[in-house]
């Protein structure tokens, strides 16, 4: 017991040591993409777009561990919030958002403590490669190099690993609804290369060698496209072997590990726009706590479903924004208006998505609600039939 | 005639009226200061702690009060 503690304390003393000495070229990074106004008037529109959004985005990551930063992150820059102050206030509301979504989900029994440490640090480890990669191509290429790379990595990731998330939903659905260990994860599982590493809740031993890359890509892909948990909780289910609630539940504490550090990054210089934060917060706090609770009803692989079907319907939104990004590399001569047309078509999609994600949690949760048996109800029939 | 009773668990009203009340106190009270409260927390530097304390007392406070309106609606989780 006294081991795992001291694990524990190193991996965060170690975490706290790494975020401190990423954050003066984080900070120089930063400051040169920021440029314009950073406080946006607040309308009436503006504040529910944002607590909607928030509700529904919270809603998404409290049932499948991530989701609702892919749209409001361009929401907000589509409200003429600049983009790096969109990126910071966004993370801002999402560290706690995850906190009190890890908090719900480790008090259902579903959160690996340790697995999520572990995950955490490489990623934020794997967040640095991200921003020297996206850095490198940004100075190859400049900025349309950069959002090409970044769309394009958007669409190959989403559809091969949503693509692949889907149908083991599908497969899983189709023969009665129960879960198995992926057989990749029971293959690495059986390879004994030190350290070993046992995950008391996911129920599992695997090598640390299997286990820090899969926090690296879930590092390498949140610097990318900022939804690192689309390749975090497939690998903790398809890599690691954990199921599905326990992947999702344990994503909430890498995402709140992450974005604790990077909001205090994003704070040192000043990015975070407190009002924006709060207003999304107001939303997705309620969001957040009922997709939680929505996992205690449905069967496990509803988080597949709604994973794999989010990861896809964004990877078509992500496509639609690719000519913008190909034209001003003179690859292609696509006309603007189409372009104009196409990239608020990718919006309208990414909206989609995670509306479309909300409706099949609420659907399947009110759904199982309604046919469960309720324990507390047959509990006070027998009590009462007994009194009579 | 005995009498019959049946333990019904209270619902938390008074925890929902005052975590309500006192998060709607918290947002009034920033978002009546809107110009100095978005200035002085995007100054940067030590002023760090200032949006990273906000977002945690409203996380406590705010997402009590959630957790409690669930309650209260006869939303609460199903044991497995």
């Amino acid at each position: 017991m006294s081991r795992t503690k001291n694990i524990l304390s190193v991996i965060f003393i170690s975490l706290m040591l790494l975020m401190l000495s990423t954050s003066p070229a984080f900070a120089a990074g930063a400051i040169e993409v920021f440029k314009g106004n950073r406080f946006i008037d607040l309308t009436i529109m503006n504040v529910l777009f944002l607590f909607i959004v928030g509700f529904i985005g919270g809603l998404v990551s409290g049932f499948i561990g991530s989701g609702g930063a892919f749209v409001l992150t361009p929401g907000m820059m589509s409200l003429g919030v600049p983009g790096a102050v969109a990126v910071a206030s966004n993370m801002a509301h999402k560290f706690p958002k995850a906190m009190i979504g890890s908090y719900k989900r480790y008090k259902y029994g579903q959160v690996d403590l340790k697995l999520g440490l572990v995950m955490a640090v490489s990623a934020i480890v794997g967040v640095q490669l991200g921003i020297k990669v996206q850095q490198y191509i940004s100075h190859m290429w400049g900025a349309a190099g950069s959002n090409l790379y970044v769309s394009f990595s958007f669409v190959l990731v989403l559809i091969t690993v949503g693509g692949y998330v889907f149908y083991d939903a599908w497969r899983i659905q189709k023969t009665g609804g129960v879960e198995g260990t992926a057989s990749l994860a029971q293959r690495l599982q059986k390879i004994n290369i030190p350290p070993m590493m046992h995950f008391k809740k996911a129920n599992l031993t695997i090598s640390m060698w299997f286990t820090v890359p899969v926090g690296l890509a879930t590092g390498l892909l949140a610097a990318t496209i900022a939804v690192g948990g689309f390749i975090g909780v497939p690998g903790m289910m398809y890599v690691i072997g954990a199921s599905s609630l326990v992947a999702s539940a344990t994503e909430l504490v890498v995402a709140f590990l992450m974005g604790l550090t990077g909001s205090i990054q994003w704070g040192l210089v000043g990015m975070i726009d407190i009002r924006l934060t709060l207003i999304i917060l107001a939303g997705s706090l309620f969001g957040v706590q009922l997709g939680a609770l929505g996992t205690t009803y449905v069967k496990e692989h509803m988080i597949k479903v709604v994973m794999g079907s989010i990861m896809l319907v964004v990877a078509v939104s992500r496509g639609f924004a690719i000519p913008e990004y190909t034209n001003q590399l003179g690859l292609t001569s696509v006309a603007d208006q189409s372009v104009q047309l196409m990239s608020n078509i990718s919006f309208v999609i990414m909206v989609f998505a995670l509306g479309m994600g909300a409706i099949i949690i609420l659907t399947s949760m009110f759904k199982a609600m309604r046919n469960k048996t309720p324990e507390a109800e047959v509990g006070a029939g027998e009590l009462e039939k007994a009194v009579n | 005639m005995a009498k019959k009773r049946v333990k019904v668990q209270k619902k938390p009203y008074l925890k929902v009226i005052v975590l309500g009340l006192l998060s709607v106190a918290l947002y009034v009270a920033i978002f009546t200061n809107e110009v100095f409260v978005r200035e002085t927390w995007a100054k940067g530097g030590a002023y760090t702690a200032l949006p990273i304390l906000t977002v945690f007392i409203i996380s406590f406070v705010y997402g009590s009060f959630a957790n409690y309106v669930f309650v209260v609606l006869g939303l609460e989780a199903k044991k497995r």
